[in-house]
């Protein structure tokens, strides 16, 4: 064990090296308020290091060194964008910063969108609020530096709020020029109550990215969310969801992962208001140098709300998959229903899962329940596929779709599901 | 709550266990103290005590070195603040680390020679240190069984039976302080290879002090002819006990190990670190079952031992096998792991714990299973139980290194929550680093289900006898596991642990 003293030392020093030659962007009131007080927090905190408990199955320093690594581009012709063909409201970030040239207009009905820029520059907006404040309640019970890092250097993102149900949806498309680079986005997300709106997000966005997403669901609100992460095979990035839901509130998050050097995603819901439901979910299909690490925090902070985390990882050819789930529940949640469940696929000796399934309860009245598995394709089932003539790979394909599929489900919008399905298959179809 | 279906909790309306639980007054029975004079070091921690506790057992110079060499490390260790443990700063200057009974200055040559007041005190807890009986709570159980004694004092063993008869089947058990002085060379050989000196803090500093404990070794081929036990007693005061224990089952050797624990109430808090290291060599196996009754504090949270212990056994060689079975219903803190390195092929560990936590305590245990050689297999059946204001932790490591092939786990950990002041969680890590390994992990937490208290209170129990038998239904699968003498022990604790927890 590493003395503590010594870890907190590694920490602050690794901040210091990053942000030496860096200052903190201008703009409005608010928001130098907002950024000055997220640096404070890294600056206290510092960042993640190897032997943090946090980041125990995952190395962060690739996210933390002062010089970001680069990437090599995936040829365009490769394949064709996620979610194509879907009628959508397309906002295009290159390189981590809006194009408008390449976006739709910012004009849908229901919806009031604008940029993280033109709202930094004013002195008020609804945002103020809600920037880096779901971020700095994110800090416990673990420190998600990473996070506070955005919310002081972050010029990029938008600001959505929902105040009814716009007809199609939003859609963030990242697209990214060069094998060098780095972005900082940082979304905010107001859904007013009883709205509901779909947020999709696709695309690689630099080689080495941090992004934040802030999402308030007011009563009775819901957001869905779905996002498609890869192939962009040698990028290192980490994701952040905060979400905080309010009585009746539904969110649902699914993310669809392939390859990628180093993919975080880490998501911290509150269920704040009685009746509301939280939905994490991912689908991960790993080949090769590919580390992948879902990191999920549902707190129920009041009664008779329901979550559900569904997290399913095929992994092939020295693929690391990691789970790091934990449901908190408080003493007031009362009538808790909690459902974790992660598992993993391993389709030859090489690849590897890590997973870290937590419960912490202080209500007594309460339904919660976890479970996690790992293993290689069941030969049974292989041989029954085999019996009705399938081929070897046709039916291990069959299986390994089939293990996915749970993950999926929780993708309300079926067109939607099934264009992530394809996706996902194809993807298993390909060697890299 | 698999366990609990309704067939099953009409058969588990055992009249036995019930009278068992009723025949048992007072919510700790075990908290009296004997009057007698004690022999002390002096206060505090540093080399001239590890020094003069090693001159008190006349070790050997390596032996104080090894502890030398451990107390240094341990001075530049951090207690570990992992668990979800809220543990008060432990001044360890304000500790004694030896105590002896006046009477065990001179070592009694046989149990006939041993201090009256002493055996007085086993007597009092159940525990016969005469050769032909057996266990108390077992009369008329069918067949009589043996049951070998070391009965643990504080720093000192009181006093072993049946030596005789177990060293005609060449099994050697003693206290760990004799095997210094009549068996250097397997101590020598043994100690401190599964558990290191440095292992953690808390081995660290036993490994620096340890007083007594036991010495277990099973020849090749040898099925031990009977049960050996050990009974920890903590009695002096401002005392903390560091019982080592050492188990070496050779080839094809079996053996059967139990042990048990009590303190006196006091207001002060008392500190417990402990290590248990066992060695398990080709096709042996080694059962080891601990029922951790120390004192708890009281309903206030006063007093109460801090249990720090680390459990280990080291399945060498192929097809080597242990199973821990522990029932953890006492200390006002529980920080234990008892753990299985499963280095040879085709071995295989087992754990099955029932973790009571009432009133102001705090329990984080679990177990760690490494999976190191080839088709090694593993089971964790884990049943935690909150009352009053306590906190209870399951936590856990699965770890399948690449070599491990072919290797299974099953890990369920199921935890019930009675009241809503309590909080019960886990923490298993589960690390898979191969494919043809199997890992399945479930946990679930509930309530005490109002359709089988209903269901027993209608047939007549009150509702502490009803949740006492619900709860009974539920450690079920862990409660089969343990020898008989253990079981209806158990059974009671169970129930004593709870009272005062509903309403």
């Amino acid at each position: 064990m590493i003395p503590r003293a010594k870890l907190k030392s590694q920490k602050l020093e690794a901040a210091e090296a990053l942000l030496a030659a860096r200052a903190l962007p201008g703009g409005g009131a608010w928001i130098t308020r907002a950024r000055e007080a997220a640096h404070a927090r890294v600056m206290d905190m510092g960042l993640p290091v190897k032997r943090d408990e946090y980041w125990r199955y995952t190395d962060p320093r690739r996210l933390t060194d002062a010089e970001p690594q680069g990437a090599a581009l995936l040829d365009p012709q490769d394949e064709s964008p996620v979610f194509d063909g879907f009628d959508r409201v397309k906002l295009v970030f290159v390189d981590g910063v809006l194009n408008e040239a390449e976006s739709d207009p910012l004009a849908l009905e229901g919806v009031e969108i604008c940029t993280l820029a033109q709202a930094a520059a004013t002195d008020l907006h609804w945002a103020r609020d809600l920037y880096g404040t779901l971020e700095a309640r994110g800090q416990k019970p673990v420190e998600r530096s990473l996070a506070s890092l955005n919310t002081a250097y972050a010029t990029e993102g938008v600001l959505i709020r929902v105040t009814g149900r716009p007809a199609k949806p939003l859609s963030l498309i990242y697209h990214r020029s060069g094998e060098a680079g780095e972005a900082m986005v940082h979304h905010v997300i107001r859904v007013e109550p009883g709205a509901e709106a779909t947020v999709l997000e696709n695309g690689p966005m630099a080689a080495r990215f941090n992004q934040v997403m802030e999402v308030d669901v007011a009563q009775g609100g819901t957001l869905h969310h779905i996002r498609a992460q890869g192939r962009d095979h040698e990028r290192a990035g980490v994701a952040h969801l905060f979400a905080q839901l309010g009585e009746g509130a539904n969110l649902k998050s699914f993310t669809l992962t392939a390859n990628g050097a180093l993919i975080r995603n880490e998501a911290v819901i509150w269920l704040d208001g009685a009746r509301g439901s939280a939905h994490i979910a991912g689908a991960t299909v790993g080949d090769g140098a590919f580390h992948h690490d879902d990191t999920v925090f549902i707190n129920h902070a009041a009664p008779q709300c329901e979550s559900r985390q569904v997290f399913k990882k095929v992994l092939r050819h020295g693929a690391v998959g990691v789970f790091q789930g934990k449901i908190l529940v408080d003493q007031v949640a009362q009538l808790t229903d909690g459902y974790q469940i992660s598992q993993s696929l391993l389709l030859d000796e090489d690849a590897q899962f890590l997973a870290k399934p937590e419960l912490e309860i202080y209500a007594d009245d309460v339904k919660c329940s976890h479970g996690s598995t790992s293993g290689e394709i069941d030969p049974n089932q292989l041989f029954y596929l085999r019996a009705r003539g399938l081929r070897e790979d046709q039916a291990k394909l069959l299986l390994v779709l089939a293990f996915l599929a749970e993950a999926l489900e929780e993708i309300a919008d079926p067109a939607l599901a099934e264009d992530l399905r394809e996706r996902m298959e194809s993807w298993l179809k390909r060697r890299v | 709550m698999a366990a609990l279906d309704e067939t099953q909790l009409r058969e588990g309306v055992d009249r036995e266990t019930v009278e068992t639980v009723q025949s048992m007054a007072g919510t700790y029975k075990h908290g009296w103290e004997t009057e007698i004079e004690m022999e002390f070091a002096p206060k505090g921690l540093n080399e001239d005590i590890v020094r003069l506790i090693s001159e008190k057992n006349n070790e050997p110079e390596w032996l104080l070195e090894w502890r030398l060499a451990a107390y240094r490390r341990w001075l530049t260790m951090e207690s570990p603040d992992w668990a979800m443990l809220d543990i008060p700063m432990i001044d360890y200057q304000e500790q004694y680390y030896y105590a002896k009974p006046k009477s065990m200055v001179e070592k009694p040559k046989s149990l006939d020679e041993v201090d009256p007041k002493l055996l007085e005190t086993y007597a009092k807890l159940g525990i016969p240190l005469k050769e032909q009986a057996i266990l108390a709570g077992v009369e008329g159980a069918g067949e009589e069984r043996k049951v070998a004694v070391d009965a643990v004092f504080d720093s000192v063993s009181v006093g072993t039976t049946f030596k005789k008869e177990l060293a005609a089947a060449g099994v050697i058990f003693c206290s760990i302080s004799e095997a210094v002085q009549d068996h250097p060379e397997l101590v020598k050989k043994y100690l401190g290879t599964v558990v290191p000196q440095n292992d953690n803090y808390f081995a660290a500093l036993n490994s620096a002090v340890f007083s007594d404990g036991s010495f277990v070794y099973i020849p090749k081929g040898v099925r031990c002819p009977m049960e050996l036990s050990t009974y920890f007693r903590i009695n002096a005061e401002n005392t903390g006990q560091f019982e080592r224990t050492l188990i070496v089952a050779e080839k094809g050797s079996y053996v059967s190990y139990l042990e048990g624990c009590t303190a006196p109430k006091r207001d002060e808090n008392q500190l417990h670190a402990a290590v248990v290291e066992i060695v398990v060599l080709e096709d042996a196996e080694v059962k080891y079952s601990t029922v951790q009754n120390w004192f708890p504090g009281d309903e206030n949270g006063k007093g109460g031992i801090y249990n720090f212990v680390t459990k280990r056994a080291d399945c060498r060689e192929d097809r080597a096998k242990c199973m821990w079975t522990q029932v953890e219903t006492g200390s006002a803190i529980t920080w234990k792991y008892p753990s299985c390195i499963l280095r040879g092929d085709d071995s295989q560990g087992e754990f099955y714990s029932i973790a009571i936590a009432n009133n102001w305590q705090q329990a984080d245990t679990g177990t760690k299973m490494v999976h190191l050689g080839r088709n090694t297999r593993s089971r964790i059946v884990s049943k935690g139980i909150s009352a009053g204001h306590a906190q209870n932790t399951y936590r856990g490591l699965v770890s399948m290194h690449p070599k491990a092939k072919d290797s299974r786990n099953y890990t369920q950990c199921d935890s019930l929550l009675i009241g809503d002041q309590c909080g019960a969680h886990t923490v298993p890590y589960i690390e898979v680093r191969n494919a043809s390994s199997r890992v399945e992990h479930e946990a679930t937490t509930s309530k005490v289900d109002d359709d089988q208290l209903f269901y027993c209170r209608q047939r007549g129990m009150d509702e502490e006898e009803a949740v006492a038998l619900v709860v009974n239904g539920f450690c079920k699968e862990v409660l089969q596991e343990l020898p008989m003498e253990f079981a209806m022990e158990a059974q009671a604790l169970v129930a004593i642990s709870l009272e005062g927890s509903v309403g």
